[in-house]
């Protein structure tokens, strides 16, 4: 099994009960494409979210995050835009199993979704949930996976995960 | 132990004697739906799975409902990649437009989800066959995929939070809607996080199977994996003329488990609307009337509220009513079945002589799709399911939620009113 690598990046903080309306609008929804998802994530809570947002930035929220449609169409947008990973006091339960069939890691973390401050710079290791705050040398655990959640991921996502399994199932 | 319905219909679908909340498992799906959103994306992670065909052409349901009659040149090309796909997997189950509905609208009117199905759905509102007594919930297209590839998938089992409803409501305009709504007040957006939200008691045994089903198509709305309602001798009647294959009913055991039982009194209960921006921020219709707030659409229809019953109480309450000069009302009869009904008993023209609107069956503006967007600052009262920021256009919009009589009441008034203060 492929080990999933240690996440570094800056935190940008939402607030609670966010949903994937507000993640991609469905004025977008006639396309799929990931760059163009990216392109209006968020953008009427963070406008020019993409131009400011770094590779690996790690997006930190309140409660219930990703509520409301099942479109994952709102993970997709928010991997694209950058985030390497999505740390939530709780995520509403289709957006969590969205992200976590697209290779995108979700932590519960509540301690340190309410403590986190926007623009601290985080290492986070999705395999473990260990999360440091680097800027103020704060250490926090979050939920750890299931083990087969886990594997999910380190395959990169269900789809490689399932693939794998159906050409075992054919040797 | 006992187990409840929604445990019960898990592990005969799992092929396990007794599961219990917290399990995790693998359960066989009798009914796997996509519509022109997410089927195209879900399409595009099935070919990446190495199959060459779905599990079984009979359990995989594509609907062109949500942009459709399409709305654009890029939503026409998602409603053609569902209907080649399934062209090519010669499903037997996709609907052009004309003969296909708004799908949980459509659904359960063609008999294609029974009582005690496991079905999943890339829409979130797929929760609504709940209503049936069915185990059914909303997934992304990737987990959609993987159904149609294995005609399985995993599944954490749901602690289950039960909602008893007492009583006989005095107001008669007081709906299955206003139930949910009341619930969602209550335990709030995520207040069934993750869980099974089981309506019982002498309420819902005496609600309508379109009530049920407006009720189980908004526990999403409280976070919610699923909605159930224990089949009874009115679900039977529903599904006897309609049900295209076997059914199987479950009822939850006296010794169940439940994480919560919340008590709700419909004796006095009036209508609800959902202030903006979550369909949390109830108020009493009285309320909301007293904020006098003007309107510039109404909205009656969607996967919530577009069904016979619901167009009926807008009927009662427009018939031989002009519409507010200033108030646009969008009428979409949920289904083909319904619109005939609509047509041929006069209701069509009710709504029309009033000023209306009636809009081939589509998701349209529930979504902020097509068929009815709002501008910056405009306001709506809808039958819809959420009043989200820019839910319904602009995110300076605002969507407030209601039953079908208090749409149409508010579209006469041109504000939120109670459908008292027009008949």
């Amino acid at each position: 099994m492929a080990e999933l690598q240690k996440l570094k990046g800056r935190v940008w903080r939402v607030g609670h009960d966010v949903d994937t309306d507000l993640i991609i609008a469905a004025r977008y929804l006639t396309h799929s494409e990931g760059d163009y998802l990216a392109s209006h994530c968020l953008e009427d809570v963070i406008p020019d979210l993409t131009a400011k947002v770094q590779q690996g930035d790690i997006l930190v929220a309140g409660k219930n995050f990703g509520c409301g449609s099942s479109r994952e169409h709102a993970p997709v947008a928010l991997k694209y835009a950058g985030f390497s990973c999505i740390i939530a006091q709780s995520f509403a339960r289709i957006f969590y199993r969205n992200a976590i069939n697209i290779g995108l890691p979700v932590l519960v973390a509540p301690e340190a979704a309410a403590a986190l401050e926007e623009g601290a710079v985080l290492e986070v290791d999705a395999a473990t949930g260990v999360i440091k705050d680097l800027t103020k040398q704060q250490t926090y655990r979050g939920e750890a996976f299931p083990a087969f959640m886990l594997e999910i991921l380190s395959a990169g996502g269900a789809i490689p995960y399932v693939r794998e399994k159906v050409k075992q199932q054919y040797v | 132990m006992g187990m409840t319905i929604t445990e019960k219909i898990l592990a005969a679908h799992a092929g396990l004697e007794k599961v219990a909340a917290g399990d995790l498992l693998n359960a066989k799906l009798d009914l796997v739906l996509a519509n022109d959103i997410t089927g195209p994306l879900a399409i595009k992670e099935f070919a990446k799975i190495g199959v060459n065909s779905v599990f079984d052409r009979e359990k995989v349901v594509l609907i062109p409902d949500h942009f459709a009659p399409a709305k654009d040149i890029p939503s026409a090309q998602q409603c053609l990649d569902i209907k080649t796909f399934a062209r090519q997997q010669q499903l037997t189950h996709y609907y052009e437009v004309g003969r296909t509905g708004i799908e949980h609208c459509f659904l359960p009117e063609q008999g294609l989800v029974v009582p005690g199905d496991v079905v999943i759905g890339a829409d979130s509102h797929t929760c609504t066959y709940g209503g049936l007594g069915a185990f059914s919930t909303g997934v992304g297209s990737t987990d959609l995929a993987v159904g149609m590839a294995q005609g399985e998938l995993w599944f954490r089992v749901p602690e289950t939070m039960k909602v008893v409803f007492q009583g006989v409501p005095q107001n008669p305009w007081v709906t299955g809607k206003d139930y949910i709504l009341a619930v969602i007040g209550k335990i709030g957006v995520d207040g069934a996080r993750y869980k099974a939200l089981e309506f019982t008691g002498e309420a819902i045994s005496n609600l309508s199977m379109d009530g049920r089903l407006t009720m189980a198509n908004m526990a999403i709305e409280a976070g919610a994996k699923n909605g159930i309602i224990a089949a009874d001798a009115k679900t039977l009647e529903y599904v006897l003329s309609r049900a295209k294959r076997p059914w199987k009913t479950y009822q939850s055991d006296e010794d169940a488990v439940y994480s919560e039982v919340v008590e709700i009194d419909v004796t006095k209960l009036q209508p609800q609307v959902a202030f903006p921006h979550l369909p949390s921020n109830v108020r009493d219709v009285a309320a909301a009337a007293a904020a006098n707030l003007p309107i510039d659409q109404v909205v009656i229809g969607s996967c919530t509220n577009g069904r016979w019953e619901d167009l009926q109480a807008a009927a009662q309450i427009l018939k031989n009513k002009k519409i507010h000069a200033g108030v646009r009302v969008i009428v979409i009869p949920g289904t083909p079945e319904i619109y005939l009904r609509a047509v041929r008993e006069g209701l069509v023209e009710i709504f029309v002589e009033a000023g209306a609107v009636v809009s081939t069956p589509t998701c349209g503006p529930c979504l902020g799709g097509h068929m009815g967007i709002l501008a910056k600052g405009e306001r709506a009262v809808s039958t819809t399911n959420r009043n989200f920021v820019g839910r319904m256009g602009h995110p300076e919009s605002e969507v407030y939620l209601a039953n079908p009589a208090v749409a149409a009441a508010s579209a006469v008034l041109g504000r939120i009113a109670s459908p008292e203060e027009v008949l």
